[in-house]
């Protein structure tokens, strides 16, 4: 069963993978001018950081069996308190992480206690959580609000240059590599997460509670505080996607990161992680975000009406989610072997699918 | 397959299971009348009844219908449907198209518009129940395609933004008709309860959905299809929302693809939830789900009422929620069975405890629900 499940989430990051390498193959093709760039695809971390690490934290909780809808309200939210506190003319960037993280820490400990100790249907919660951070952000502040603070401002225009990757521009002048920070914080985050889940105790814990939470309790597994830890941890990551997105676009608004908790199931989902629990490799969740920007941009690229953006992403996810089951179906059976030479077989390189 | 459990826990009090929202109902109608006595009062304007219980049933009449098939749904599939707002957006994009193409409006053509969206509707459900039952993908998985793509959809199918219904046939549908003293959609919404009472009267399908979603293996063992009671449910759902998309069209008398039943499905599960079924599937009561949908709308109206500010009151009604949800979380009411068995033993065993209803039904049930997951 442990083995069984370990090799499904595998397998389906496997598919993930090919899946985004083949669509960005394909992107290249038909718009070589702006794909082949490596800024068009470091923007794609750059301009997204939010979403992905949003993503992450939805893979976790979705890993241990739950899931959490108030991801993006929270990370609203955070967004939101850090402007009226830079505003205030009292805060300072370090206090605004500091509120980040504690809002985040905040309600992740609300509702992992109520989800896991309570054992409250994690979906009502977090639910109940995206209402109260949603509520609670039109009562901080309704308008939108420009951060000024001359610190924040040079953090928010502060771009890493890497000189030795580059493209030139239609003049001719070589343009280098401007990567934003926060697509620094998506890297880290992305390499401490997945050795935190695949070789620390909480995250084998993790998948085992997610995989069968009866027989994770027989082993000795204390199933309530792995729950609860998964939660909080996805509330911390909710809050440093907050502080990710305005370090992004620098204002308070409203509207802010309204949406994202179905976009990030949804990648986690073409990531390879299974909402039933137990499956998934957190790998692959970053390329799942990556595979539905990829597709958005494709069709920003192609220039049709912005309808067909999300009818094309609900329309991969159909594909997706149809060719996961047959093949998990298929492996059920026992018909299906993947015949892969010993160098690609999933568990060693699957680190490579990131580049 | 592996983690085909039995779930035997889906009403928590037997006989009780209504418990819950009728509780929460009447300590929020007794909020109101606290607020203000004249809360049940009701005026007549223009030959129709108005009045805070009427203005309730109106507006809450697409949430109950949505909660309705959000119900079955949820029992026989142990998962929730979370694109019954844009289905219904999707429906209702059909139904204006139909009317809008006819030329002259007669009740003749609102019919047909109206069978043209319950056809489109059940294609819907067709749609997610397919996945849900053939591919066995997890509902809310499966419904998150729809959820993303629906709303796109639906504003090609108007072709423009917000195609308007100015005439009074539809108005009359959404409003008052003359001569009939109760606004339509609640006698709409009466009439759809009475059809699915009926429904669940006279065939199996309350049996089928139930055994389906406590066990699915058993229940194939025993000669049901699970994946065909899966399918049909998820078609029965696709009615609902063409009904709901229907009654919200013509309620608001202009077809906006994107507001339309925004966010109805989180407080069509919510319902359910208050309504007092798991959210895992198995046993279920329609009559709970209908109160609670009520319910939700009372808390809004509510909130509005005690001139909490608009911006707010979501909040308030997440607290809200959440303390509903922890008091009738398993672990509390563990927890209250078992001060209650105490407090009996100390009094002695021939005293009834007088406190607590519910509490009592606790301890007499012999299987208190265990842990739950989603």
């Amino acid at each position: 069963m442990r083995k069984d499940a370990l090799t499904n989430s595998n397998l389906l990051f496997l598919i993930a993978a090919v899946i985004f390498v083949l669509m960005y193959g394909f992107a290249i093709l038909a718009y070589p001018g702006s794909f082949l760039q490596f800024q068009t695809f470091f923007d794609l971390f750059s301009l997204n950081a939010p979403l992905i690490i949003l993503t992450l934290g939805m893979s976790i909780v979705m890993i241990g069996g739950g899931i959490d809808i108030s991801v993006g309200a929270v990370t609203g939210l955070v967004t939101m308190c850090c402007a009226v506190l830079l505003e205030s003319g009292r805060g300072s960037v370090g206090g605004a992480i500091l509120l980040a993280l504690g809002i985040g820490i905040a309600f992740g400990l609300l509702q992992g206690y109520l989800i896991s100790y309570l054992e409250i249907q994690p979906f009502i919660i977090t639910l109940a959580g995206m209402f109260l951070a949603n509520g609670l952000l039109t009562t901080i502040h309704k308008d939108p609000l420009n951060v000024t603070l001359p610190d924040f401002v040079s953090l928010r225009d502060y771009e890493i240059v890497i000189p030795w990757l580059g493209t030139n521009n239609r003049l001719g002048n070589f343009i280098p590599l401007e990567i934003k920070p926060g697509a620094v914080v998506v890297s880290v985050l992305i390499v401490l997460l997945v050795v935190l889940m695949k070789w620390s105790r909480f995250g084998r814990n993790l998948y085992a509670v997610g995989g069968n939470s009866q027989s994770a309790l027989m082993l000795g597994i204390n199933v309530r505080r792995t729950k609860f830890y998964s939660y909080l941890l996805c509330g911390l990551l909710s809050g440093i996607a907050g502080f990710v997105y305005i370090m992004t676009t620098g204002a308070g608004n409203v509207g802010n990161a309204a949406g994202f908790e179905m976009k990030a199931i949804a990648a986690s989902i073409i990531g390879g992680t299974m909402l039933t629990g137990g499956v998934g490799n957190l790998v692959g969740s970053p390329v799942g975000a990556l595979t539905l920007l990829t597709i958005n941009e494709l069709i920003r690229a192609a220039g049709v009406n912005s309808n067909f953006q999300s009818i094309v992403s609900g329309l991969l996810l159909y594909i997706f989610i149809v060719l996961q089951s047959v093949v998990l179906w298929l492996r059920g059976r026992g018909k299906l072997r993947l015949a892969l030479p010993s160098w690609l077989l999933p568990g060693k390189k699957e680190v490579e699918g990131r580049g | 397959m592996a983690r085909a459990k039995a779930r035997l826990h889906g009403i928590p009090w037997k006989g009780f299971h209504l418990f819950l929202p009728l509780s929460v109902l009447s300590l929020l109608i007794a909020i109101n009348l606290i607020k203000g006595a004249d809360y049940f009062s009701i005026s007549v304007i223009h030959g129709a009844l108005y009045g805070n219980i009427p203005n309730i049933l109106f507006g809450a009449s697409e949430l109950v219908i949505l909660s309705i098939g959000m119900t079955l749904v949820t029992a026989s599939s142990r998962g929730q449907d979370i694109s019954v707002g844009v289905a219904a957006a999707i429906a209702s994009a059909v139904f204006v198209r139909v009317l809008l193409h006819a030329g002259t409006i007669t009740w003749w053509t609102i019919v047909t518009g109206f069978l043209a969206s319950c056809v489109v509707g059940i294609v819907i459900g067709a749609f997610n129940g397919s996945l849900v039952s053939i591919f066995r993908v997890q509902p809310m998985v499966a419904t998150l395609i729809l959820y993303t793509a629906g709303r796109s959809i639906a504003f090609m199918i108007d072709g423009k933004l917000s195609p308007v219904l100015a005439n009074d046939l539809t108005g009359q549908i959404g409003g008052v008709i003359p001569g009939v003293p109760i606004q339509t959609p609640i006698l709409l919404t009466a009439v759809f309860i009475a059809f699915f009472a009926v429904l669940l009267k006279t065939t199996n399908l309350k049996l089928y959905a139930e055994s389906v979603g406590v066990n699915e293996k058993a229940a194939r063992l025993n000669g049901i299809d699970p994946a065909r009671i899966k399918f049909l449910t998820y078609m029965i759902l696709g009615v609902c929302t063409a009904v709901a998309g229907f009654i919200a069209v013509t309620k608001a008398g202009r077809h906006d693809s994107v507001n339309l039943l925004k966010y109805v499905e989180m407080d069509a599960i919510l319902a359910v939830a208050i309504g007092g079924n798991s959210l895992g599937g198995g046993k279920f009561s329609i009559c709970g789900s209908v109160i609670g949908a009520y319910t939700i709308e009372v808390l809004n109206r509510t909130l509005l009422r005690l001139e909490v500010e608009t911006e707010t009151i979501k909040a308030f009604k997440a607290v809200f929620i959440i303390i509903l949800m922890v008091v009738a979380s398993p672990v509390v009411r563990d927890y209250a069975a078992k001060a209650l068995r105490w407090m009996r033993a100390r009094a002695g065993n021939g005293t009834v405890p007088e406190t607590g209803a519910p509490d009592a039904a606790a301890v007499f049930n012999p299987d208190t629900p265990r842990k739950k997951d989603m």
